[in-house]
């Protein structure tokens, strides 16, 4: 149990000093760069001309579809490590079971892509 | 005891003598890698790249670029989101490092063994997706946002066959520590009997580090430098550092997993383990860097077609074949 909070703890010992690092950085960087903030300079960049209305503006929605994807194949990524590590002790059996698990989450994409949602007019 | 060993018994001076190495490869690493696409990229183009900084072959160029990139001034535009802006490209470099606590060196060579190795990688390393979603999206700008949708959907699409690919080397290894990955690959090396498995790896590795010729999120001639188009000074370089830091990282995965870590090719065991691994992560960026001299930029919609159904089911078919070869022999 404290061999597993010991390498943890160096994850984490190491994530503060990144975020250290980029702190550190920030604040070096105020005190020696120039600090000029003229209106001009504060517009959002937009090719060299005046913004045109908001900048959060609306985006393509077909990336949503990706994200749905995405999901699914993650979860049966989380399945499939654990799986992959004991499999060869089970033998034939694990390897028809997760042929099926894929063939399932498979017709899935197949589906997809048969419904043309992969492809943009 | 002598005193090194009461040195290094003490669990605070090892951490921190962890953190200090792994953050001092981050720094220099990365720059050695950048140094190199510079003049790798010059003189395929038939340039000399930088000859000035340092003398010698402008070997101190990426230096002087940061100590530039520090002085520059800090513009966030007013539309922004300022605190989301500021802690973006954090979000997008911790990551980086902390996947570099679990490379191995040498058998006895790495920050930290986890039993979980590989899938720590695979989870660590999506973690930058937020940060470049948050660039984009307390950017303001529209050219920001469009670039951070499409690194988005791509990084997504990208890790997929990344992790199955990962995957099938962890059922010939039978088990997911990084360590034991390269132990296993004492009679041979895995690229042997998973080529496939090292190609789907190193596309979808190019794709991850939005790097040509997937490179669609920063295509200037599109949406100037996608999500990081309003940043400046030292938080672009923090981007820039984490790009070459990804090259190395994945690099070293790459190796690890395929073509044997830190063992030495037969007949050559006299040159230690960690100058194998430094030259095969050397020899993985070469191709990185080489690649984008080569090809030209793809269409979004191209890109995701290729990962959906070209990668993915031939990753997943890539798992299947490997399990019964593995049952089987």
């Amino acid at each position: 149990m404290e061999e597993y909070f010991r390498s943890y703890g160096t994850i984490l010992a190491l994530a503060v000093a990144g975020a250290g690092l980029v702190a550190v950085a920030i604040l070096l960087a105020r005190l020696v760069a120039p600090r000029r903030l003229l209106p001009e300079k504060l517009t959002t960049y937009e090719c060299g001309i005046d913004p045109v209305g908001e900048g959060w503006s609306q985006s393509q929605i077909r990336y949503y579809i990706y994200a749905f994807l995405f999901v699914i194949f993650d979860v049966e990524s989380v399945f499939l490590f654990p799986w992959a590590v004991v499999f060869e002790r089970l033998g034939m059996y694990a390897v028809v079971s997760m042929t099926i698990f894929i063939l399932i989450l498979g017709s899935g994409l197949v589906y997809a892509w048969r419904k043309g949602v992969l492809r943009w007019a | 005891m002598s005193f090194v060993d009461q040195l290094f018994s003490n669990v605070w001076i090892v951490l921190l003598l962890k953190v200090v190495l792994v953050m001092g490869f981050f720094l220099v690493a990365p720059l050695g890698v950048g140094y190199a696409e510079h003049k790798i990229l010059a003189h395929m183009q038939h340039r000399l790249g930088p000859m000035e900084a340092g003398r010698f072959h402008g070997w101190a160029q990426l230096i002087a670029d940061g100590v530039k990139f520090i002085q520059k001034e800090d513009v966030i535009p007013r539309a922004a989101d300022r605190w989301v802006f500021s802690l973006a490209p954090a979000v997008v470099l911790v990551p980086t490092i902390l996947v570099i606590v679990v490379i191995p060196f040498g058998p006895d060579i790495w920050a930290l063994n986890l039993d979980v190795g590989i899938f720590f990688v695979m989870a660590i390393s999506a973690v930058s997706v937020i940060g470049v979603l948050m660039a984009g999206w307390a950017s303001a700008n529209k050219f920001s946002l469009i670039g951070a949708v499409r690194a988005a959907a791509q990084l997504i699409a990208y890790e997929l066959p990344l992790i199955l690919a990962a995957v099938s080397v962890a059922m010939i290894a039978g088990t997911l520590s990084l360590v034991g990955i390269v132990e296993a690959q004492r009679d041979y090396w895995f690229v042997l009997v998973q080529l496939p498995g090292l190609l789907i790896f190193v596309v979808a590795s190019l794709a991850e580090l939005v790097r040509t010729p997937f490179d669609m999120p920063i295509a200037d001639s599109e949406i100037v430098f996608g999500a990081y188009t309003e940043y400046t000074g030292i938080k672009f370089a923090f981007f820039l550092l984490s790009e070459y830091g990804g090259i190395v990282v994945l690099s070293a995965i790459a190796s690890v997993l395929y073509l044997g870590g830190y063992l030495a090719p037969p007949g050559l065991d006299f040159i230690p383990g960690p100058l194998w691994m430094a030259a095969k992560i050397g020899a993985l960026s070469f191709v990185i860097i080489w690649l984008r001299a080569t090809y030209p930029r793809l269409r979004e919609d191209q890109l995701q077609r290729f990962s959906w159904i070209g990668l993915i089911p031939l990753a997943l078919v890539n798992i299947l074949v490997t399990a019964v070869v593995v049952v089987v022999v």
